[in-house]
């Protein structure tokens, strides 16, 4: 068959000689800490825009969904990952290649013993809270970090897996660890699309 | 060695892009005196050429312009009506082009929708789990290479069958979208994309691949 030999000579490198606008952390020359700031500071604004917590909690996700949806492509287009087969596999791979490209960090994966759909991230260390000591009084239950849980479930959403992200532990609220908690639901199917026809 | 065009198909069949990059080769202007010894007709909204083939004028090319000015569908932009300019003998001596015609834009979105529909056909037919749908379309005078990510949305390429590197091609063009479509903020998802950055990086992208030939590159 002729196929296989097409294959092999489309692995040529091509330079494509166009502006590198490369989003990856490690190619991007953004300062890391202007990044930690703008993020401090939205908080912040927000914070003093809304009076509950849970208020500056959806606003976060919603805008970390919006951030995710997009930042999916850009994932898929640069890590040229393969279509992941498993539940476990897919929350691998945004621990151990997107959080790395886009954060720096690689959090450790661990499963829920009881239920299968269940996954846990555990971050060591947070660029995000860098600057962060303790949470201000009379915001006890502001997740800040909640715009990561928005962009985790944007993306998963972009490839037909629905999921719950929310932070299960936060160091910032006292607990010794901080965890996102990542529970898949039932699958997106494709065929919603189809209808919109 | 050339790439003809560029679609971009999203999640639900509708075109939001599509680029032509190819310089038609058979279009020709004549001057004409009256009477006409070629006979034009109107077909699917089109004046073509029914019959009186002759030098590099077939059948079945289209009116392009009149004397300069560019013709849409049976009327000319300034409004008049072809058949009844031409059929009129005060106006001749005329100079008229005639070319292949090309496809109207709203052709070109039933094409889209209708290899969304056969892309999701080909997919399951596939005796296996998990096929990665029509990768290729292959006839004597084009290829089509079709590339779906994992989110759905098709990158589609019309090349010139000896034409290498269009996989790459494809991987660039999801580079170039997710850059500039996606990272614009005033940019709303599956809605057609309305970006100059994809333009003009789309356009150089098809550039540099042009140029790497048949062979790749070091040819």
């Amino acid at each position: 068959m002729s196929r296989p030999t097409n294959r092999r000579q489309d692995n040529h490198k091509i330079d494509w000689h166009l502006p590198s606008i490369s989003s990856s952390a490690s190619a991007h020359h953004m300062s890391r800490e202007l990044f930690v700031l703008t993020y401090g500071a939205l908080v912040a604004q927000l914070c003093k825009d809304y009076e509950k917590d849970e208020d500056v909690n959806k606003y976060l996700d919603r805008m970390g969904y919006d951030i995710g949806i997009r930042l999916v492509e850009d994932f898929l287009a640069r890590s040229a990952v393969r279509k992941c087969r498993s539940y476990s596999e897919t929350v691998d791979m945004i621990a151990q290649v997107a959080f790395k490209m886009y954060l720096g960090v690689t959090p450790s994966v661990s499963c829920s013993n009881t239920t299968e759909n269940e996954f846990f991230l555990m971050l060591d260390k947070n660029p995000l809270v860098d600057f962060v000591e303790e949470l201000p009084a009379g915001r006890c239950s502001l997740c800040y970090c909640n715009l990561l849980c928005g962009v985790i479930r944007g993306a998963l959403e972009m490839v037909h897996l629905a999921a719950e992200v929310t932070f299960v532990q936060d160091r910032l609220k006292g607990d010794d660890v901080t965890e996102i908690g990542i529970t898949f639901l039932k699958k997106l199917e494709d065929k919603k699309h189809k209808r919109k026809k | 060695m050339a790439i003809f065009s560029v679609y971009v198909v999203n999640k639900a069949g509708g075109l939001i892009y599509q680029l032509d990059h190819y310089a038609p080769r058979s279009e020709n202007e004549k001057t004409f005196s009256f009477p006409l010894d070629l006979v034009l007709k109107l077909h699917d909204e089109r004046v073509v050429v029914a019959f009186g083939q002759r030098d590099s004028i077939r059948v079945g090319h289209a009116v392009l312009s009149i004397n300069g000015i560019d013709v849409n569908g049976k009327y000319t932009a300034d409004g008049k009506e072809v058949l009844e300019y031409l059929g009129n003998p005060t106006n001749y001596p005329v100079s008229i082009r005639f070319g292949r015609p090309r496809l109207s834009s709203n052709e070109k979105l039933m094409l889209a929708s209708m290899f969304h529909s056969l892309f999701a056909i080909g997919s399951q037919l596939s005796p296996e789990l998990g096929s990665s749908g029509i990768e290729m379309l292959e006839t004597d005078t084009f290829k089509l290479h079709c590339f779906q990510t994992l989110t759905g949305i098709k990158f589609v390429v019309l090349a010139d069958p000896r034409q290498a590197g269009i996989e790459s091609l494809l991987r660039k063009i999801y580079e170039i979208y997710s850059d500039f479509a996606l990272k614009n903020p005033f940019y709303s998802l599956e809605m057609p994309i309305r970006c100059e950055l994809f333009d003009q990086n789309l356009k150089l992208a098809l550039e540099v691949a042009e140029k790497a030939g048949p062979f790749g590159p070091g040819s």
